[in-house]
């Protein structure tokens, strides 16, 4: 069986499990659906005291915020493996079984399931990416759509990256961190305004070491028809989502170099 | 004297049990400053982009940015999930044995939580005194740092209200409680609170920031009581009469949250089912 045949079996064998609950998921799914909207009613109040800020409306930071999260409510449906691969993978020695079969490690996570209650947070994202955008004038042409798409693939492989370079370092730490959970969930947040309102150490920190800047900032400048504030030259800016893949790749480089050095825990 | 001895020795063997995860302090202090540098950054921007709305503002930027640094060391102080200890307890069916000591469960209950969230909130809020009220102004960081409160009036209604935030806090967390205890799981109650919680106790935005519209309504329900009156007092938004009202509100939430709690509790350990065997 080739690997995307495999990786369709493991989902709607995942799929299939959780819809033995079909209560739970779907109030699992109103439930992550209501809990974000609370992300946007800080910025709502925000701009509903101050007016604007550096020019930007609050149409402006949902389509910010949409892509993001579109991105991340992605990722987060079939990166629960990596999520808590530390936990229960290589604490338990469960991560013994896994090496022992003939496939990737990578492929197993990702078929560990699917989370079918991810779509309250994807349905919320692409509401407010939609709205905002129809509220500050965007034109869908088929360029932008398109760019739309690679922006959000971009995001997604950034998200993967940063979940793929959690796992890794539980080859070292055995638990899984949830420090990383500020770049995930503390990144949307960050993401969500444009990187202008931030300090300079902030900024670079979100181009050019985690680059949560170059899947939403750079790339929705040029959905919006926007020149950056910052100086940023026009071609870089529909460009910017690549940086997601070179993240991912190194993520993927400790992710081997972590397989290479595991021990088992034993038991 | 002797009636509170139990209570008094629960509450301190939890307190030095929870203060032994120092690697969980130091992680959590790591997220909340995170946290806290970007809503501080946010904040400078929104201030300083509209200089009209910045003075009609009800709390003035350098307020903001240390009621920002106080929530989120203060933030283990909010009753974010069910005790897990008492949600354990229900699951394995331990329960039992917590009703058949010669304590009421509830005063019992109820001192374990408030040490748990104690415990927890102050190697935190040590940290970020240290680290955004020492660290940021030494290195010349002052515009973004935690202050300390502007009058000694401030400074005593501080420290009033932040041990009444406890105890506001612990009534409520005893009747999350109790809905694990009558749902056998944790799970769905603390995915709603958390949200109302981020929100209604000024976590998510300081509550004076929001349209003034809803200015009364957002001071008069119980969740203000746990951070925001407390924070707004330490920074002299609330001062005089308007601090008396602060406090008076988080008594009365206080009183009215252990009175329901100790209704339900009646009521939930009546037809208590025990799990396990």
């Amino acid at each position: 069986m080739n690997s995307a045949a495999l990786l369709l079996r493991y989902f709607s064998a995942s799929l299939r499990s959780q819809l033995q609950y079909p209560g739970s998921a779907i109030m699992l799914g109103i439930g992550a659906f209501l809990t974000t909207i609370i992300d946007m009613l800080a910025a709502w109040a925000l701009f509903d005291r101050f007016g604007q800020v550096q020019g930007w409306s609050l149409g402006h930071i949902a389509v910010f915020y949409g892509v993001v999260s579109t991105s991340f409510a992605l990722t987060d449906f079939f990166t629960r493996g990596f999520d808590v691969f530390g936990n229960e993978f290589v604490k338990t020695g469960a991560f013994d079984r896994v090496l022992l079969r003939p496939r990737s490690p990578a492929l197993q996570l990702i078929g560990y399931e699917f989370r079918l209650s991810r779509f309250g947070r994807l349905a919320q994202a692409l509401l407010v990416l939609f709205v905002g955008a129809a509220v500050v004038g965007v034109d869908w042409s088929p360029d932008k759509v398109l760019l739309l798409a690679w922006t959000i693939t971009g995001g997604v492989a950034l998200f993967t990256g940063l979940l793929v370079l959690q796992a890794s370092f539980a080859f070292w730490t055995t638990e899984s961190l949830e420090v990383f959970n500020v770049l995930t969930y503390g990144g949307i947040q960050a993401a969500q305004f444009p990187l202008s309102l931030y300090a300079a150490w902030f900024r670079n920190f979100l181009i050019f070491v985690v680059p949560l800047g170059c899947v939403a900032y750079y790339p929705v400048l040029a959905i919006l028809d926007q020149p950056d504030p910052l100086g940023a030259p026009a071609w870089w800016l529909p460009t910017a989502p690549a940086m997601g893949f070179v993240f991912l790749s190194l993520s993927f480089l400790a992710w081997r170099a972590g397989i290479s050095r595991y021990t088992s825990t034993g038991s | 004297m002797n009636a509170a001895r139990p209570y008094l020795a629960a509450f301190s063997s939890r307190f030095l049990l929870m203060l032994q995860y120092r690697a969980a302090a130091v992680a959590g202090f790591a997220t909340q400053c995170w946290w806290g540098a970007i809503k501080v950054m946010i904040y400078a921007a929104f201030f300083a982009a509209t200089p009209t709305a910045a003075a009609a503002s009800p709390m003035t930027l350098p307020q903001v940015i240390t009621y920002t640094w106080l929530a989120q060391a203060l933030l283990a102080l909010t009753p974010w999930s069910a005790d897990p200890e008492v949600a354990l307890s229900v699951r394995t069916g331990s329960v039992a044995y917590d009703r058949l000591r010669p304590v009421d469960t509830y005063s019992l209950w109820y001192v374990r939580g408030a040490a748990w969230m104690a415990s927890r909130a102050l190697p935190r809020a040590a940290l970020m005194l240290l680290g955004a009220g020492l660290i940021l102004p030494l290195i010349g960081l002052s515009d973004w740092a935690w202050r300390p409160p502007p009058t000694l009036a401030a400074a005593a209604a501080f420290a009033v209200s932040l041990p009444l935030a406890l105890a506001l806090s612990a009534a409520f967390l005893m009747i999350v409680n109790i809905i694990v205890a009558a749902t056998l799981t944790d799970r769905g109650v603390n995915v709603l609170f958390n949200s109302l919680i981020i929100v209604f106790s000024g976590n998510l935005l300081p509550l004076a920031l929001y349209p003034d519209w809803a200015r009364t309504a957002l001071l008069v329900q119980p969740f203000a009581g746990m951070m925001d009156i407390p924070l707004r007092l330490y920074v002299g938004q609330l001062s005089g009469t308007g601090a008396l009202a602060g406090l008076g509100l988080q008594a009365f939430w206080t009183v009215a949250l252990i009175l329901l709690g100790r209704w339900a509790m009646d009521r939930v350990m009546r037809r208590l089912e025990v799990q396990g065997g």
